[in-house]
């Protein structure tokens, strides 16, 4: 096995963080398969934050793989493509990995459907950034480390910001998760090359590549490849803890700066894109290749046969656990994304949306349900939190639905890493409360908005 | 058609938890009271036994007496009620009735924690409220000390006394704690004597080798909080160091200060209380730092020879109003 753990290297880290069991191994040595076709594809519409892209083509209607199917909706919204030869069957309500029914597209299989695409470069060297935005946004791309947040609406810099340091996440700090581990090992070269193309429009001084230092046989990849241009690229290797690949943490493990509260890595010059991104970004330019597969890691104790595979965005979870050989008797609860912020599934049908890193397949042992306790203000929970906030004081405010008390506390700033549960002795559900609070307290500013906006309104006439 | 039962079963992330959970940790910290109380049956024979027996039992009693849920062992589970027994216990003379140590635990538990709403809800810590209780209601019996040594089985003081009565002494000498001497007297005692705990106190807290040694275990497990005792040690030594060097002859050393009487104890055990010390680290500065200067003044203005336990109780009243004021700054929130 390649893998030897050697964590010397990284000690570049953020304060506070926690140590959860790695549980790498299962799939960290397997490398990523392209599974077969499967008869139906299911796209919904809305895979990305923002507005839900718009259906372009109707039931009964002939695609292509590559095909663009719906098209953005204003800015902060990409296109959607199909990932194979089919027919539309229908266009209508579909599932999604939040347990909703949101418009989306369903695809039947031509059984004789190529995976092989044409390749048809595209040449960005023509292109000025606003060519070059547009063409990410068609090329429906969006961030890949879960967030799936439209990475063109990154790229457009306001004016009065400039880019120092692109920086490529490649911490990967969930637990299971191993799919940009093989995505920077074996396709260093592509991870690189889409560093290379946002260079070519950003001119940044320079680029880093965070890799938490256990995975050493990555880092020596990266570093193999990134000498080769001119362009300084430096792959960092941090320290092993969990969430060393949230973006602020990892830009103060790197700059030693923090990112001030409501603004954006790019306040400080900085640029964050996964390394994910950076192929799909290589691959489209390159290869004319727009976001139609992603590559995912199917996981976790209770599945047979652990695997990274690389998947049609919209193969329906079945097909995917199918494909590794089915779960075991033990499954207790399959997950979309890792252990710590992944969302748990209650029904099969959800397809591999372009956010989905990671499948996860959890048995009885890691679910076992803990009983609560009274909080005993050991203070676990303010020496987990990244971001230093009181979790434990914020636990007791939301259990008497103090929520205003909460905001002062900076509950707003939470990232919801889950930290703070995860060592909690007492078994609270810390992190839990908190994404009540915010989201009660986001409805009372919009109302209040509105309010505003409508009394406004009532003095101008 | 009405649902009789609906079984619903939400989760959400995180899925994966740390392996210390609150029992755990309080049954780590009861097996590090065995070795203390051990030496403490060492040195006091089986009175130090029949006492802490006796407060355990009253302790656990008490706890399930005001137990209201309908498991009826719920709260004893996490084993909290069984320290607060044996912490309490630790804080006695050994010739203290056992009635008194019954009553003790009774307020311990029913005053100090349940009538605040049980485990984690309690402003002082139990034990300490306990001890409070009886140095006010029986103020000769818990001062009356008993030297270490003699046969095992020769029980000291007025352990027997029957309920409502002080009791006969029955013990051959009655022996001044170091601080008592040291106050009342200024005769210094022996360091070695201090560190190995052949000293006349509290069933717990002579033998400071012990209470260090495990002091440093806790700290290494994480179950107690570094900045305490190094804010209430430092505050003792620099506070205590200033009054020795103004006069060597009436002031003890820095040393016998750390050394004597129940700081150490009440440094490890009890202001290390997780629930009644303050959260953010600023806020447990301030704790630990009015710990040892309340200590330092009651020792040598107050009318008794330790200040300990006030000090510990009246910080323990400070920790609500500091867990609101000394905040922490978050992530991102530059001055």
């Amino acid at each position: 096995m390649s893998n030897q753990m050697t964590y010397g290297e990284g000690t570049l880290t953020f304060r506070h963080g926690v140590h959860p069991e790695e549980y790498k191994e299962l799939s960290n040595h397997k490398k990523i398969q392209r599974i077969p076709f499967v008869e139906e594809y299911v796209l919904p519409l809305g895979q990305h934050i923002g507005a839900p892209s718009k259906a372009l083509v109707r039931k009964g209607e002939e695609v292509r793989r590559g095909q663009k199917i719906a098209a953005s909706v204003g800015f902060v919204s990409v296109a959607l493509h199909s990932p194979v030869d089919g027919t539309v069957t229908d266009v209508g309500l579909v599932d999604n990995p939040k347990g909703e029914m949101v418009p989306g597209v369903r695809i039947k299989t031509d059984p004789y459907s190529s995976q092989q695409l044409e390749e048809r470069p595209v040449d960005f060297e023509s292109l000025d950034i606003k060519g070059f935005i547009t063409a990410i946004q068609q090329a429906g791309i969006v961030g890949l480390g879960g967030a799936a947040f439209p990475s063109h609406v990154k790229f457009a810099l306001p004016e009065d910001k400039s880019c120092r340091y692109i920086m490529l996440n490649g911490c990967e700090c969930e637990p299971f998760l191993t799919a940009d581990h093989r995505t920077m090992l074996e396709h260093a070269r592509e991870v690189i090359d889409g560093i290379l193309i946002i260079q070519h429009f950003l001119k940044a001084q320079k680029a880093f590549i965070a890799v938490e230092a256990n995975k050493p046989d990555a880092i020596e990849a990266l570093r193999l490849h990134a000498s080769n241009n001119a362009f300084p690229v430096e792959v960092v290797p941090l320290q092993v803890k969990y969430p060393q690949g949230a973006e602020k943490m990892m830009i103060t493990a790197i700059l030693g700066q923090e990112v001030p509260t409501g603004k954006l890595p790019i306040d400080l010059g900085v640029l964050v894109v996964n390394v994910g991104t950076s192929k799909a970004i290589s691959d489209y330019f390159r290869k004319g290749i727009p976001l139609f597969e992603r590559i995912l890691t199917v996981t976790g104790t209770a599945i047979n046969n652990p695997a990274n595979l690389l998947v049609p965005i919209g193969t329906p979870m079945r097909e995917v656990i199918n494909a590794c050989g089915g779960v075991t008797d033990d499954a207790a609860r399959i997950l979309l994304g890792g252990p710590m912020m992944g969302a748990v599934q209650k029904s099969l049908d959800v397809p591999v949306v372009k956010g989905t890193s990671g499948l996860l397949v959890l048995g009885n042992a890691e679910i076992q349900d803990f009983q609560e306790y009274s909080c005993i203000r050991c203070g676990r929970c303010l020496q987990a939190c990244p971001l230093f906030l009181n979790p434990a004081r914020m636990g007791l405010l939301a259990k008497k639905g103090l929520w205003d008390d909460m905001e002062d506390l900076h509950v707003m700033d939470c990232f919801e890493c889950g930290s703070c549960s995860f060592v909690c002795p007492s078994g609270i559900p810390l992190v839990q409360s908190f994404r009540v609070a915010k989201g009660i307290l986001r409805e009372k500013s919009l109302r209040e908005r509105s309010l505003r906006e409508s009394k406004a309104e009532g003095k101008e006439s | 058609m009405s649902v009789q039962k609906v079984q619903m079963e939400i989760s959400t992330a995180p899925f994966l938890k740390d392996v210390a959970t609150t029992p755990k940790i309080m049954w780590l910290v009861i097996y590090t009271l065995i070795p203390i109380l051990l030496v403490s049956v060492y040195y006091f024979g089986i009175s130090a036994l029949l006492i802490s027996l006796t407060a355990v039992l009253s302790c656990v009693f008490t706890e399930w007496l005001f137990n209201f849920s309908n498991d009826p062992i719920k709260t004893l589970k996490d084993g909290s009620a069984i320290i607060t027994g044996l912490l309490l216990a630790l804080t006695l003379p050994p010739g203290f009735p056992l009635w008194m140590v019954f009553i003790g635990g009774v307020v311990a538990i029913g005053m100090g924690k349940s009538m605040w709403g049980g485990l984690g809800q309690n402003i002082f810590n139990p034990a300490l409220l306990g001890r409070a209780f009886l140095q006010a209601a029986f103020p000769t019996a818990i001062t009356t000390w008993s030297s270490p040594g003699g046969s095992f089985l020769s029980l000291k003081g007025t352990n027997t006394a029957l309920p409502f009565f002080q009791g006969q002494n029955i013990d051959a000498f009655s022996g001044a704690t170091p601080l008592a001497q040291m106050k009342f007297q200024h005769i210094g005692t022996d360091t070695l004597a201090l560190l190995m705990g052949n000293t006349g106190g509290s069933l717990g807290e002579t033998c400071g080798l012990l209470l260090i040694l495990s002091g440093i275990y806790l700290l290494a497990k994480k179950i107690i909080n570094w900045r305490i005792p190094v804010s209430i040690l430092l505050t003792v030594v620099v506070i205590s160091g200033i009054f020795y060097l103004i006069d060597r002859q009436i002031y003890p050393t820095p040393l016998f200060m750390l050394l004597s009487g129940g700081l150490l104890l009440g440094t490890v055990y009890m202001a290390t209380d997780l629930v009644t010390s303050p959260l953010t680290p600023k806020g447990i500065w301030i704790y630990g730092v009015g710990i040892g200067v309340l200590v330092v003044l009651i020792r040598i203005w107050g009318g008794l020879p330790e200040g300990v336990m006030y000090a510990i109780l009246l910080m323990n009243a400070a920790t609500p109003l500091i867990n609101r004021y000394a905040k922490i700054r978050t992530y991102g929130h530059l001055k």
